[in-house]
């Protein structure tokens, strides 16, 4: 079974036509505070957490599916050599062939150790940035644009490594501003860094 | 009447001096009762500082944060978020047991994730950002 959650403060009606397009038969949950990030202590989208049938969690969050192949693309053009194309569509396919071979025989699961010694740490300041992330979109949504913008960009200097949360204050503050240009000077201040740390299958 | 977000749930209840509530709405936004030991939830019972308690009031902020959660006011201290404290999130991920949740499906319908048991559960999150 298949459970996508959007991380989309703006709720239900903004990913409407993206859930429309998919045409799923599975779950397509709304997360408007990111609750799910806050459980799973996740830092970007796409992530995954493979789950067995006792409710165990045989693989931590990890990327699912994408690469980094998007940070070398043509910023005029927004395209990407046809290489960097061949080798994300390979490197997706492979991830999706890794989840339907654990559906039917159990591969890529993790043994308990090496599942926990994979598991991201929750920090202190990462508690409060989650804490002051739950405030930021509240206050927003209560019409309090400013301190909620404040809280937000407070909850990203504690917890940097998150790019959901800065990206999803971008989108509050303006539709298409988490991919627009302070999005790509976070993106090459990471330098040798991932963006998508890709998964050790 | 104050807003109190908690990671789960977002409560209104009546407060004075920042979060000084009644034991009761104490425990119906925490998950805490208030007992001559301190706030006790299950068996765990956390002693509380002396001045965080008068008679049946309980200061949650002091509480909260004894917990090791942070608290966090809005400027007119009429909205506060009640943090995971980090220890109890790493300690939920340690077991490997997988977080339960509710959240709505895009026709508002909640669903439940431990409804899933006995199915291999691909969990996956995406965004339009």
């Amino acid at each position: 079974m298949v459970v996508a959650v959007a991380e989309e403060s703006r709720g239900a009606d903004h990913a409407r036509p993206w859930i429309e397009e998919a045409k799923s038969g599975y779950w397509q949950l709304i997360d408007t505070e990111h609750r799910l990030s806050d459980l799973y202590n996740l830092v970007n989208v796409p992530q995954a957490v493979w789950i067995d049938e006792q409710g165990r969690i045989v693989r931590p969050p990890e990327t699912a599916g994408s690469t980094d192949h998007f940070r070398r693309m043509d910023l005029k053009t927004r395209t990407m050599s046809p290489e960097d194309q061949a080798e994300r569509l390979a490197a997706r396919q492979a991830y999706l062939d890794a989840v339907r071979a654990w559906v039917t025989t159990g591969k890529h699961a993790l043994p308990a150790d090496a599942a926990r010694a994979a598991l991201p740490k929750v920090t202190p300041e990462i508690a409060e940035a989650r804490a002051r992330f739950r405030l930021g979109v509240w206050l927003r949504d209560d019409g309090r644009t400013v301190e909620g913008d404040r809280q937000m960009n407070t909850a990203s200097g504690l917890h940097p490594e998150s790019w959901s949360m800065w990206r999803q204050a971008a989108d509050l503050d303006e539709v298409g501003k988490a991919s627009g240009p302070d999005f790509w000077k976070r993106v090459q201040a990471l330098g040798d860094r991932p963006y998508y740390p890709p998964p050790k299958l | 009447m104050t807003v109190i977000l908690t990671p789960t749930a977002e409560y209104k209840v009546s407060t004075r001096d920042g979060l000084w509530m009644s034991a009761a709405d104490a425990e119906k936004v925490t998950g805490w009762a208030l007992k001559p030991e301190g706030m006790c939830r299950d068996e765990r019972c956390v002693p509380l500082p002396a001045a965080a308690v008068k008679g049946r009031e309980v200061d949650v902020e002091a509480f909260w944060q004894r917990l090791g959660g942070p608290v966090i006011a809005s400027q007119d201290g009429d909205a506060w978020a009640l943090g995971a404290p980090a220890d109890e999130r790493n300690a939920a991920l340690e077991v490997l047991q997988a977080p339960d949740f509710t959240l709505p499906d895009v026709d508002g319908k909640p669903r439940t994730l431990s409804e899933l048991r006995g199915k291999k559960v691909f969990l996956a999150t995406w965004a339009s950002w």
